[in-house]
């Protein structure tokens, strides 16, 4: 790990002012992925700014959404009734998140902004764009069981790790960002970038903004929701593939519907065009099925991790069930 | 004493030590003036190293020296005997593998010399690297520990040809790196030309003799200390570079040092369970009774190094068969070299041949279980000599009634819990045991009290437990009064604790050393003299040893969930019934039952070491990539033990029993899930996308 400074502003402003100083620092709250990330020399910030102290940890209800302060710990909004309620797919995405030990540790801003597992970029012998910009993409023609087959380019096809993103995706989220400029808010479909040729560039935020907050909406059939995360071992583990759905159900017809995919994509993958086919549908595995195979419709296998393909759908169509039962 | 001490479930010795964080490891070794080493690993898998540039690494803050091929001391890496390794001791500039050690830089703290390690910058020249297990010439070694390599009983080719039924299938397992939870370590010491080291290994002598010859110095002037070592399973049996670097590196800065392998090198220079493909060709009459067994092995080998995965071994000596025929053959690879993992051969062997059996079973629609019995062996089929004990009968029996076998409908995807697939499958387990030659030195205080000494070590198995265990009966005293003492060089020598020969090997130099204590206290008139008792004692194998085959074997069992949707398995109970003849501990011999089957469900689930095809990068060097089973992955396996006397097998009347309990676990797993599925996995692991049908 390399040698960096450290500092503890009390305030955003504080914060965001240390980052002025400093264009390649990094902030950390819970610290499970810098830190992490430090240690195998892929990030080596020359100071780490702690927002601990910041007074962002709150989970209220607002209005129509659920006001998520940055440095809520993953367990305490897993565990908050209102979640659970109203949001069943957040509390499970975060349940079937990392292990008990983690999710006390990771924070709601933190989670958004966790970098990729894929294994190139972790490797700093290989290339990776993402890591090294212009270095190329080690992972094409590589090693693929883990790859995204949506959204990818010929730049990076490295799979976004989140299953928090993905509930958010189909929520369409609301992410509080601060910074020098002010105060904005950013859509959660506008929060994360294609890799295109800058897999660098993963969101939209401006150097040193802050996210200080995610509102949640309450979309009125969230409780009809879920999540179903697919992978290897039971438990302690990236997906495969993994599906956020909410289905506002009228007898056995679909009114409206949410969709995201997990595991498969570069960002977190909200399928408009499967949400598309389930409005006005039967509730049946034939609607689910087309669904699926319209959230897949642009996947792009290369090899090692074409099987992704029809996980992803039986993930999709299997979540779809569960929500409709 | 009214009640036996042997075979009691009594608690580990050393437990309280371990749970409160007292017992201390080879990490936890603290000596004045200590430094520390961190190993620079290669970035390429095949070339040489053009330049160094270490001058930023010089310069980085606490960093006493940087050790390259320029200036490492010379020593001798050559291997003194076939069975030993290669070493990497930066004594040139060629790269044979991903991960070889190409420098060692020395600090005074860890995290300084971990800074600094990242900042040498080395130039190499990158050849093309051969990963092509299919492609990569191959060759047939001479023998496969001490025994043919290739060999043939009656005509197992033509017996193929007319069998009725004929099975012939390929299994693959990959690649599969140990991850004991304490990685390899040295603490390297120099008083003029003699060496103390302290070290996380299963062999203390072993490295003695083997660390003599880098330095050129007499084994005597080498002292090795064991400490408590956190699982090996054989990735610490024999003496890697890392040794010989640490002690280089108290020579090059006259302190001694301490080098700890970090997790991701687990990956590196310290051995793997290779790859392997085996064609197992089975023929058999309509009722089931084999007519010949072919076992052909390809198992992945180093560039400059042999090491062979034995599959074959296990079909060799299972089954009542004619006509049979083995073959092992080795690829070339740039990977380091491969060595022992638990039940090395019989494992991996099971697998495949336990798969095959129940192939064979579908085929002509018998219950496995039945086709298992009607090839029943009385005698070891090859060697034809008797079993020193086999209950392996029982085994079958008592397993199949505890997991009520009976309810299996044969009829693969016929049995459901609620929408999820259910699957039973079995195997039979099987593993050799042998004893070698062993020594203690037994002392008998005035006080009443009695040290057994013996230079083995303790890796988890329970040997201060066990070993004090099997002197207090014999002693007829209180298991409190006898204390084990192991791990050091300076006692008396003690064999590798490897190949479920520990106990077989130890066990009987400490009965032999108790029975002969005991007969001289009475010969004193019960008395022991105020400057007590002490006597050397060893033991060998005798010519009765040859006379009996010693196996150890098992019957497995294991039923699975698998979701029809997302190919998702697990395994939601498992029972193995263990002939392992006497047993010395039930709960330590329990947990070395429980731990086998563990990583058994791991092979048939999770492991896979995944190399990256263009550069032999090893692309899961972590324990969050490479899988291995959570709590949540594993249900409580149940382990029966059928015991049964076994006078002929060594004076312990033990059978080693750290490997059988992973012999035939995946293959029990593999074929539970066809049964679930009615898709044959021939290809470990069973992952999902392979079940997507």
């Amino acid at each position: 790990m390399n040698p960096f400074r450290y500092a503890r502003p009390s305030s955003p402003s504080a914060a965001f002012t240390d980052f002025a100083g400093e264009r390649r620092a990094r902030y950390v709250a819970g610290g499970t992925n810098i830190l992490d990330l430090m240690k195998i020399e892929v990030e080596s910030p020359p100071l780490l700014i702690d927002i601990n102290a910041l007074a962002l940890a709150s989970i209220e209800v607002t209005g129509d959404a659920i006001h998520v302060g940055a440095l809520a710990r993953l367990t305490d909004v897993a565990e908050n009734e209102q979640v659970r309620t109203h949001l069943p797919l957040v509390a499970i995405a975060l349940e079937e998140s990392a292990s008990p030990q983690l999710r006390n540790m990771a924070t709601i801003g933190g989670n958004l902004l966790q970098r990729t597992r894929c294994p190139y970029f972790r490797d700093t012998a290989t290339p990776c764009n993402k890591r090294a910009p212009k270095s190329g993409c080690g992972a094409l023609g590589g090693e693929l069981r883990r790859e995204a087959v949506l959204g990818t380019s010929e730049h990076c096809i490295a799979t976004h790790a989140s299953d928090l993103a993905v509930a958010l995706a189909a929520l369409d989220a609301t992410v509080h960002v601060t910074g020098l400029s002010g105060n904005r808010e950013i859509a959660l479909h506008d929060f994360y970038r294609l890799p295109g040729d800058t897999p660098h560039v993963e969101t939209s935020l401006g150097p040193g903004e802050l996210i200080v907050a995610v509102s949640l909406p309450l979309l009125s059939y969230g409780a009809r929701s879920t999540y179903l995360k697919v992978r290897d071992r039971a438990q302690y583990d990236f997906a495969l593939a993994s599906a956020a759905v909410a289905l506002d159900l009228s007898g056995k017809t679909i009114r409206q519907a949410r969709v995201a995919l997990g595991g498969v994509a570069t960002i977190p993958w909200r399928s408009l065009q499967a949400e598309a086919l389930l409005r006005n549908a039967a509730a049946s595995r034939d609607t689910f099925e087309r669904a699926a195979d319209a959230a897949l419709a642009e996947a792009r296998g290369r090899g090692g991790n074409d099987y992704k393909i029809p996980l992803a759908k039986r993930t999709l169509v299997r979540a779809l069930e569960i929500a409709a039962a | 004493m009214s009640q036996p001490l042997v075979g009691a479930p009594h608690d580990r010795v050393e437990g309280p030590e371990k749970v409160t964080g007292e017992a201390r490891y080879t990490a936890d070794v603290v000596i004045e003036g200590l430094v520390h080493a961190a190993v620079v690993p290669s970035g390429i898998a095949n070339g040489r190293i053009v330049a160094v540039d270490d001058s930023e690494a010089r310069a980085a803050p606490g960093v006493i020296e940087v050790m390259t091929h320029h200036n490492a001391p010379r020593v001798s890496a050559a291997k003194p005997a076939d069975s030993d390794s290669l070493l990497f001791l930066l004594q040139n500039d060629r790269i044979e593998f991903d991960r070889q050690p190409i420098a060692v830089v020395i600090a005074q703290s860890l995290e300084e010399a971990t800074y600094a390690a990242q900042l040498l910058h080395v130039r190499y020249e990158a050849d093309h690297p051969e990963t092509n297990f299919d492609a990569a010439p191959r060759y047939v070694p001479k023998e496969i520990f001490g025994e043919p390599a290739t060999h043939q009983r009656g005509d197992p080719e033509k017996a193929f040809a007319t069998a009725p039924v004929r099975i012939e299938q390929t299994y693959r397992t990959p690649t599969e790196h140990h991850n004991p939870m304490e990685t390899h370590g040295t603490v390297a010491q120099w008083n003029g030309e003699h060496l103390t080291l302290h070290d996380s290994s299963q062999w203390a002598f072993g490295v003695q003799r083997r660390i003599a010859k880098v330095f050129g110095i007499d084994a005597e002037q080498v002292r090795v200390i064991v400490p408590y070592v956190g699982g090996a399973f054989g990735s610490k049996g024999q003496m890697w570079s890392h040794v010989a670097l640490a002690a280089m590196a108290a020579k090059l800065v006259g302190r001694p040092v301490k080098l700890i392998v970090t997790r991701p090198q687990m990956f590196g220079w310290v051995g793997h369970r290779p790859q392997t493909e085996q064609r197992v060709a089975l023929g058999a009459q309509r009722d089931g009774r084999l007519v010949c067994v072919t076992h052909d092995v390809l198992s992945e080998t180093s560039v400059s190094d042999e090491f062979v995965e034995p599959c074959a071994v296990f079909s060799r000596d299972l089954y009542a068969v004619e006509n049979y025929g083995m073959s092992h053959a080795l690829p070339r690879l740039n990977i380091s070299k491969p060595t022992y993992q638990r039940g090395p051969g019989e494992s991996t062997g099971s697998f495949a041949m336990e798969s095959a059996m129940d192939e064979l079973a579908y085929e002509i629609d018998i219950d496995p279980l039945e086709l298992r019995l009607r090839n029943y062996s009385e005698r070891q089929p090859d060697s034809g000599k008797p079993y020193s004990s086999k209950q392996l009968r029982q085994c079958y029996a008592r397993a199949a009634e505890r997991f009520d076998w009976g309810r299996r409908v044969p009829q693969p995807r016929s049995m459901n819990e609620g929408r999820l697939l259910l699957g039973l499958g079995m195997a039979t387990a099987s593993r050799n045991t042998h004893r070698t030659a062993a020594k203690v030195r037994i002392r008998a205080n005035s006080d009443g009290t009695v040290v057994v000494a013996c230079g083995t070590i303790e890796q988890g198995c329970g040997s201060p437990t066990v070993y004090a265990q099997l002197a207090s009966e014999i002693l007829e005293i209180p298991f409190e009064r006898v204390r084990f003492e192991f791990g050091d060089t300076n006692l008396p020598e003690a064999p590798l604790a490897a190949g479920s020969q520990t106990s077989g090997s130890v066990g009987s130099v400490v009965v032999k050393a108790a029975t002969w204590l005991r007969d001289k206290i009475a010969d004193l008139g019960g008395t022991i003299p105020p400057n007590g008792i002490v006597l050397d004692v060893a033991d060998e194998p005798g010519e009765n040893d040859e006379s009996y085959a010693t196996q150890a074997f098992g019957a497995q069992f294991a039923q699975v969930v698998v979701d029809p949707d997302t190919g998702e398995v697990r395994v939601v109970r498992f029972v193995g019934a263990f002939d392992g003849g006497r047993i010395l501990n039930a709960k330590t011999a329990n947990s070395q039952f429980v731990g086998g089957i563990v990583w058994g469900i791991s092979m048939a689930l999770f492991e896979k070491t995944r190399y990256d095809a263009r550069t032999a990068r090893i692309m899961n060097a972590n324990l969050s990539d490479y899988l291995v089973p959570t709590n949540a992955d594993i249900p409580n396996p149940e382990v029966i033990a059928i015991e049964a006397d076994d006078p002929h097998i060594n004076p312990a009347h033990v059978k080693g029993i750290g490997e059988v309990g992973i012999t035939g676990a995946a293959a029990a797993v593999a074929n539970a899930v066809y049964h679930a599925t009615g898709v044959r996995v021939r290809d470990l692991p069973i992952t999902p996308d392979k079940l997507l049908v």
